[in-house]
């Protein structure tokens, strides 16, 4: 069969290729969920806050991020953060030579800050939805802010946040396909290596997108499963 | 940072043309498939309700780039076969292939909602209608899909804004879009405001939507409002004042 020649494992085929493309997408989307949680988390505690300045900033950065394309959002990562530290080091230093971002680590901070934007909303909704008797009844038996958002709210942020950061886990692996735009070898970058090569556009992108498919099919049925195991405590109306 | 918007700024306009033309289209192409498909997708035959399943479940699970490339890249494979079938001139072209690769993803986007929503109608409604005996294509008319856009017009304004910033991945298969002019200028001048200006039209763009949807949705849900400002009225004060607003009616 020449199709399944073109996609084996060796020398010959590109099976292991696209394998270690594969791996780059995947270390991609990994390394961009923390961040992106940790910075949805700040989102979500600034935009509950009570003052306003705090506020107006998650506000900001919310429309902000979720008002522009993510290619553009990676651009502006890409080739203005590099170039804003070139800048600065040759403020320090007028020999330093030109810095060039790793299109990996744009592509973590880019993707990171569009998850950031998405989830702040997300853990926001959750977090109002909290009943607020339970704060009040954590503040009368003396725990501090710390500890009620540790004990009490989290867990239960998490239950209710989790059909919304699912979503947001898709989307971030499908949006990891963009940083093959500036050239990090991921699946996708891949898939065009290899249509140069063997000038079999439809059977690389197809098997691109069938892989793809299977991992998103897969990350569904997980969630799906956390879905289940989170709201076990919860009577099913 | 001005200048560059002076030397380019026509530019990047042409580019916003064309981006709300790209996204304009596809996104009304999906929405005339979405329906009868969502119709279709409801129906108890695996025959119909299978393929549809399928369809969806690929659309929303490849990346749009990936689906972009199969469509635009992938057809060159079967370009004798395009050919001697009449295709070719459609699939040789990247805005066409744009087109048909946004409208196939926004169709399945569309549909899920629509599914959503056709869902979401009380089914109280319809059994009214049944009662009145309405045939089913009035049942539909006049119940079930005014209700159903209803639900869903939220949901088709979020997936039309996914779209507009979607397309920006038209650029790289060198269509002129805003991303597509905004590429070309920084690769002319290594100017980052280049990006800060596209940032800023397609915010306004995105705004603008947002509000006129918003507009739309207070219009379709009119009865709602009409509702909830009579409520408001206390029955001292619809007495007290009963006088007063009978003279200005």
């Amino acid at each position: 069969m020449e199709w399944f020649e073109y996609l084996s494992f060796g020398d010959s085929g590109w099976g292991d290729e696209l394998a270690s493309g594969l791996g780059i997408t995947l270390s991609l989307a990994l390394v961009s969920l923390p961040i992106g949680l940790a910075l949805g988390f700040a989102v979500a505690a600034a935009s509950v806050s009570e003052r306003p300045v705090p506020r107006i900033i998650a506000f900001f950065f919310t429309t902000t991020i979720r008002g522009l394309p993510e290619l553009l959002t990676l651009f502006i990562i890409y080739h203005g953060v590099g170039l804003l530290i070139s800048k600065t080091l040759k403020w320090f230093n007028p020999e330093a030579g030109f810095f060039e971002l790793s299109p990996f680590v744009a592509g973590a901070v880019a993707l990171g800050l569009v998850f950031g934007g998405y989830s702040g909303e997300v853990l926001r909704g959750a977090w109002q939805a909290l009943d607020k008797g339970q704060q009040e009844a954590a503040q009368a038996i003396g725990m501090n802010r710390l500890q009620i958002f540790r004990l009490i709210e989290f867990p239960q942020m998490l239950r209710l946040a989790l059909p919304g950061l699912g979503n947001l886990w898709i989307n971030l692996l499908k949006d990891t396909a963009l940083v093959s735009v500036i050239a990090l070898s991921d699946l996708m970058r891949i898939a065009s290596v290899a249509v140069g090569a063997t000038k079999k556009p439809f059977l690389f992108f197809l098997t691109v997108c069938l892989i793809y498919w299977v991992i998103c099919i897969f990350f569904e049925w997980c969630i799906a499963k956390m879905e289940k195991r989170a709201n076990r405590g919860i009577r099913a109306s | 940072m001005f200048e560059l918007l002076i030397n380019y700024g026509p530019k990047l306009l042409d580019g916003a043309v064309m981006t709300l033309q790209l996204t304009f289209i596809s996104v009304s192409i999906a929405g005339l498939l979405s329906l009868p498909l969502a119709i279709l997708r409801r129906s108890k035959n695996i025959l119909w309700q299978w393929p549809i399943r399928l369809y969806v479940s690929f659309f929303r699970g490849t990346p749009l780039l990936a689906q972009l490339f199969l469509v635009y890249y992938g057809s060159g494979q079967f370009r004798p076969e395009l050919t001697e079938l009449g295709l070719w001139w459609f699939f040789r072209d990247p805005y066409y292939c744009a087109l048909l690769t946004f409208a196939l993803n926004s169709t399945a986007y569309q549909l899920e909602i629509l599914r959503g929503g056709l869902q979401a109608v009380p089914y109280g409604e319809v059994e009214a209608g049944v009662a009145l005996g309405m045939p089913r294509r009035l049942l539909y008319q006049k119940i079930i899909l005014p209700h159903t856009y209803r639900i869903a017009f939220p949901a088709l304004g979020n997936e039309i804004i996914l779209m507009l910033k979607g397309g920006a991945i038209a650029s790289v298969i060198t269509l002129l879009d805003v991303m597509g002019h905004t590429r070309r200028v920084f690769s002319q001048t290594f100017d980052i405001s280049v990006y800060l200006w596209a940032a800023l039209i397609y915010l306004v763009i995105t705004t603008v939507f947002v509000l006129v949807w918003r507009l739309l949705e207070r219009r379709l849900t009119r009865h709602m409002f009409y509702q909830r400002d009579i409520k408001r009225i206390t029955p001292v004060e619809a007495t007290s004042t009963k006088m007063e607003a009978s003279n200005v009616n």
